[in-house]
This record gives structure tokens, sequence and C-alpha cells, in this order.
């Protein structure tokens, strides 16, 4: 364990154009562009579907078919079929966020169907009996009461891509899958398990910030009432009923 | 006014929920759609808000055919308590309320102190305005539903099973805040129950379904008790009709006899003297309000709270012939107590005298 300790302390590997600091930029860019892109399909999708509840068999088999495709083995599809179409680092970068948007579209999408689908339905019909629209009974009631549910999609997402990203190191892209990949190469282990340790500490602080974000976002009286703060604090209050 | 016209509504699949159902509820009156479960209340009920839409037929609110309104208008004009609660969890007590205010473009403040108005109104604690539904007792959430249907001041509200998820004690208290709401207010109200009592309590009218939604009879709750159209009405009544059916006869000129009486606290002596050999004597507080009965030959000392036999009902003076027949019955000593208004004793009837009343109006007409 020694070295992977030395390796993470010395100040030299973190320097320089292919030191941790810039791996770790890397990383997280990629992670953020698939996850924006990801989003951006998944999140109005499932929004969709929960909403009119159709289409839903159709995405959850489709869904379910893409975790079962090889990740690797899409990559080096993905560059072969659309690296000849693009020049430059993109040739390597585009295919390698197609495969990371890919993997990452199912949970979030899964999230947020299943969000909208775990609204309660009197809630649901309550607000449309009292003349909201269509797209009022979304906006005002199913999404809110959906963001739990949309959150914990995100977020598995997210460590999904920030641990498969690794891959596109493979494909002589950066991030912190050249440690790995570098590492192995050399034989040198240090390297190797210190980007281990890298890859799971950042896929726990971005976790952190979700649930930092999710805690402000998520309204209180969707929070089970025992482990809610609010609950001990109204506690104090006499109950006139 | 809302009035349904030849009503029917079947439901893809062929359930036939409502049938010919033809219908008239007056401007200010609480009207009760009452059945069995499963005899089209619910459908009926959201019909008129075109929650669901009639397959044929038409209803009318105002003397306006609803199909020709839009239907978020037609809906942010009615109150509309559903079935089961339907709060939202998201939202605070305060928000729940001020919803159709906001949805109607109203400014924040004002349809927040719209809400705080209303929480009043049906008895919320201000305290629990910021409290989330989850925090919340059934009988508060409940008191929620009505206070949300009631902010924008709607004309007509409609309401599903408001009551049904409470406990009978806290019912019993709801149904009496929500008659008094209603003296004061005045709506138009479509009230769906399949409790046959909350009908008879609440309507001013009650229209008693069948199950397949047709029309089993309408009338007033007395006319109801006195009168079933046919057995299935007079089943679903249930028994007891000619006893409840005197809750809707105002008492008129009972004989009221004085009743001596001590004040709680008074020593044995002196109650066994008051009682000049009766074997109960009625026990009062200070401002002359009745407490219960003690037997004064029983007493080892002075009339103290646990010597209270308190079983007898009280009934006001000018009540029903029920409430006074309940009082004498329910009396240790038959006698009935009777109170005014502020609930001071005024004096005690006896059963055979609420009897011979009874008796002498034979065909009483419903009230
Ligand atoms: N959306 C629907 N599709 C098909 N059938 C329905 C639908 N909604 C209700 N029904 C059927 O129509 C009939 C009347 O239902 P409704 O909900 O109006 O009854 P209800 O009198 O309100 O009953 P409850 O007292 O149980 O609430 C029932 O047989 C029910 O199964
Ligand atoms: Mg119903």
């Amino acid at each position: 364990m020694s070295f992977v300790w030395e390796w993470l302390t010395n100040p030299a590997y973190w320097q320089g154009s292919d030191g941790i600091w810039v791996r770790l930029a890397e990383h997280l860019g990629y992670a953020a562009i698939t996850l924006v892109v990801a989003a951006a399909i998944g999140i109005p999708l499932g929004l969709w579907i929960g909403h009119t509840g159709r289409g839903r068999l159709a995405v959850v088999n489709l869904a379910n078919g893409v975790r079962s495709v090889p990740t690797l083995g899409l990559l080096f599809v993905a560059v072969l079929v659309l690296g000849p179409l693009l020049a430059g680092d993109i040739a390597f970068l585009v295919p390698a966020i197609f495969v990371l948007v890919v993997l990452a579209v199912p949970p979030i999408l899964a999230g947020a169907y299943a969000g909208i689908e775990s609204v309660d339905p009197s809630a649901r019909d309550a607000a449309r009996g009292m003349g909201m629209s269509s797209w009022q009974v979304l906006w005002r009631v199913e999404v809110p009461c959906a963001l739990p549910l949309i959150f914990s999609g995100l977020r598995s997402s997210t460590l999904q891509v920030i641990a498969t990203a690794t891959l596109t190191a493979s494909i002589s892209l950066g991030g912190l899958g050249r440690f790995l990949i570098d590492g192995q190469a050399y034989r040198d282990y240090g390297q190797m398990a210190g980007g281990a340790v890298l890859v799971a500490a950042l896929a726990m602080a971005v976790d952190l910030v979700f649930a930092v974000v999710q805690r402000i976002a998520v309204s209180p009286g969707l929070v089970p009432v025992r482990t809610s703060r609010r609950s001990a604090r109204t506690r104090l209050v006499p109950n006139p009923a | 006014m809302i009035a349904l016209r030849e009503v029917t509504k079947v439901y893809p699949g062929g359930t036939a929920a409502v049938e010919g159902l033809s219908l008239v509820m007056p401007t200010g009156q609480i009207t009760v759609l009452v059945g069995p479960s499963g005899c089209g209340k619910t459908t009926t009920l959201r019909m008129i808000n075109r929650m669901i839409e009639p397959t044929s037929g038409t209803i009318e609110v105002d003397g306006r055919d609803t199909a020709s309104l839009n239907p978020g208008v037609l809906r942010r004009g009615m109150g509309y308590v559903i079935q089961g609660g339907g709060l939202f969890p998201h939202r605070t007590v305060l928000d729940n309320i001020a919803t159709v205010p906001l949805l109607l473009g109203w400014d924040r403040r004002r349809a927040r102190s719209v809400a705080a108005e209303q929480m009043e109104r049906v008895g919320l604690a201000s305290g629990l305005a910021k409290r989330y539904p989850n925090e919340l007792s059934g009988g508060q959430q409940q008191r929620v539903g009505v206070a949300r249907a009631l902010a924008a001041d709607p004309p007509v509200m409609l309401m599903d099973e408001p009551f049904s998820a409470v406990d009978p004690v806290v019912r019993e208290q709801l149904q009496d805040e929500f008659l008094r709401l209603q003296a004061e207010l005045g709506k138009t109200i479509v009230f769906v129950t399949h409790d046959i009592d909350e009908a008879i309590k609440l309507g001013d009218q009650v229209a008693v379904l069948r199950v397949g939604g047709a029309l089993a009879q309408l009338a007033a709750p007395a006319e109801l008790l006195a009168d079933p159209a046919d057995d299935f009405v007079a089943d679903f009544l249930g028994r007891d009709r000619g006893y409840r059916g005197l809750a809707f006869t105002a008492a008129p000129d009972l004989p009221i006899a004085p009743e001596p009486t001590v004040v709680l606290g008074a020593d044995g002596d002196t109650a066994r003297l008051t009682a000049a050999g009766r074997g109960w004597l009625l026990v009062v507080d200070q401002a002359d309000a009745p407490l219960g009965w003690v037997q004064p030959t029983q007493l080892s000392g002075a009339v103290t709270r646990e010597t209270l036999h308190r079983g007898g009902t009280v009934a006001t003076v000018g009540g029903s012939l029920r409430a006074a027949l309940d009082a004498a019955l329910s009396s240790p000593s038959r006698r009935g107590v009777l109170v005014d208004d502020d609930g001071r004793l005024v004096g005690t009837v006896r059963a055979q005298d609420v009897l011979t009343e009874i008796e002498r109006e034979p065909q009483r007409s419903p009230s």
C-alpha cells in the first residue's frame, strides 16, 4: 500500500500536462459533457413517458437491451464507425462521449419516469380538479414530487459514468484511465492503484455535491417524516386538533 | 343551480356507472349523493366539473351547459374536495390552500393571506401553516382539503367523501363545523358519502342512488325517513327510521317541569333534603348548567364529581323531538334535562309527554 501513498503524495506527479490535476479535470470534463447530454435526453423523455403513460414498454426494453451491450466493444465499434467521419481529437472524443451517453441515459430515464409514476394519483387528480392544465400539473405537482427519484437516477448514472470514463484512455484519450493503462504498461502498480483510488474519490466527491443539491432542491415534505429535521422542530409546537 | 338532465356515463369496457340521471341541485343548498359503493357517486360528481365527460345528457350550471365552458375555467370556479385527500405532499399547508388563488393569478401575498383566513375558518391553528401534509393528523388533513377548496370563495363546492378517513368522533366534529360554515357561507354544495347517517345529518336534500347509477329517491331527509320510495331505499336507510326521523321535528310546547337541583360541592344532607325522597337529584354548576345526577341516599359525603352519574343526554328547548325523547330515555331518573341556548337548566320532561306530542301530530309534514 505504501507505494500507492507515495505516488499520490509526490507533488511531481500532480504537476504538468500529464499530471494528476490535468487528468482529473479531463475526467470530470468527459463525465460532465456526458451527463448534460444524457440528462437532456433522459429527463424530458422520462417525464413525457411518466406523464402520458405512453411508450413505457418500448423504452424499458430498449434501456434493458442497452445495458447488456459490452461497453468496451461498443467503444471500439463507435471509433471505427464515427472516427473516420471526424478529424483530430474529436475523432476519439465523440465516440467516447457517445458510448458514455448510451450508458448514462437508462438510469436517468428510469428515474424520471418512475418519479412521475410514483406521484400520489389523488394529488395529481386534485391538481387537475382544481383547474390546472396538463402542463401545470406536470410542473407544479408531478416534477416537484418526482425529484427524489429523478435525483437518484442522476446520481447512479453519474457514478457509473465516472467509473466507466476510465475506458476512454484505451482509445488514447486522457482522463484518470491513463494512470490505469500506463501504470499497467510500465508495471507501476503505485500509479495503477493510485489512479483507481482517484476515480473512487472523484465519484464520491461528485455524489456528495449531488446530495447537497438534492437536499436544497427537494421539498422537505417529501422526505420521510422520521428523518426530516423539520419534524423534530415542529414537534415542539403543540398539536391543536 | 346545477341541473343534470338524463345524464348517462358508460365507461369504456361497458360499465354503466350512471344511467339516465336527472337531478336539480338548488343554489345555496347541500345536495347529498348517497348509495352503496360503486353506485356511481364519484362519477356523477366528477361529471359536474368535467373531470369525466358524460356519454350522453347535459349538465347545466346556472343555466349554462358545462360542455360549452372551458374545463379549466369551470374547475377553478368550483371547490373540489377529492376522495382520499389529494393534498400536495411537496407544499406546505398554507401553499396547498393557496393553490387556486395562485392559479387565478392573485399575487402571492394576497393568496397567502386568504389561505391563512381559510385555515382559521376551518379550525386549523396558524402554527400548522408551515407544516407539510405528512406532518398532519388525518383530521387536520381533511380540514386542509376543505380549506383548499374554499380558498378562492367558489359559489359551488364538490365534496367527495371529505370526512370518511377519520374516526367517528372527529368526523362528527368536522360535520358540525361544516354545517356551521355552510350556515355562514351558503354555498351550493354537492356532497358525496356512502354513510346514510351523514347524508341525513348534512343534506338539505338527499339523492339515493342504486348500483348502476339510477336515482332511487330524491327527498329531504325527514321525508326520506318517513316515506322511503321502495325496499332498496328502506333497507339502505336501515333500522330506527321512526326514531331517527324525530330529529327533523321541532319539539313545540313540551310540558316542562321544574327540577330541584344542588350545586356541585353541596354536602350530603343538603342533597337529601332537596331530593325530598326522590331517588335521583340533578347536580348543576355555579352557572346553573346541568352536570349529572346523584342518588342522595347513597352519598357518604359531599356531592363531588366522582359521585356523578353522567348517562343522561341534554336537550335544548325548541330542539328536536328526538333530542327531547333521548334525554328522557337516557336519564337515570327518566326525567329528561332541558337547557336553554346558553346551556342553563330550564327544567325536565318525561318520555310520555314527548310521546303524547309525537302522537298529537301523526301526519307531520316534512320540514
Ligand atoms: N375509469 C373507470 N373505468 C371503468 N370503470 C370505472 C371507472 N371508474 C369507475 N368505474 C366503475 O363505475 C362504477 C361507479 O364508480 P364510482 O367511482 O362512481 O363509484 P362510487 O359510488 O363513487 O363508489 P365508492 O363509494 O366506492 O367511492 C363502478 O362499478 C366502478 O368500478
Ligand atoms: Mg367514490
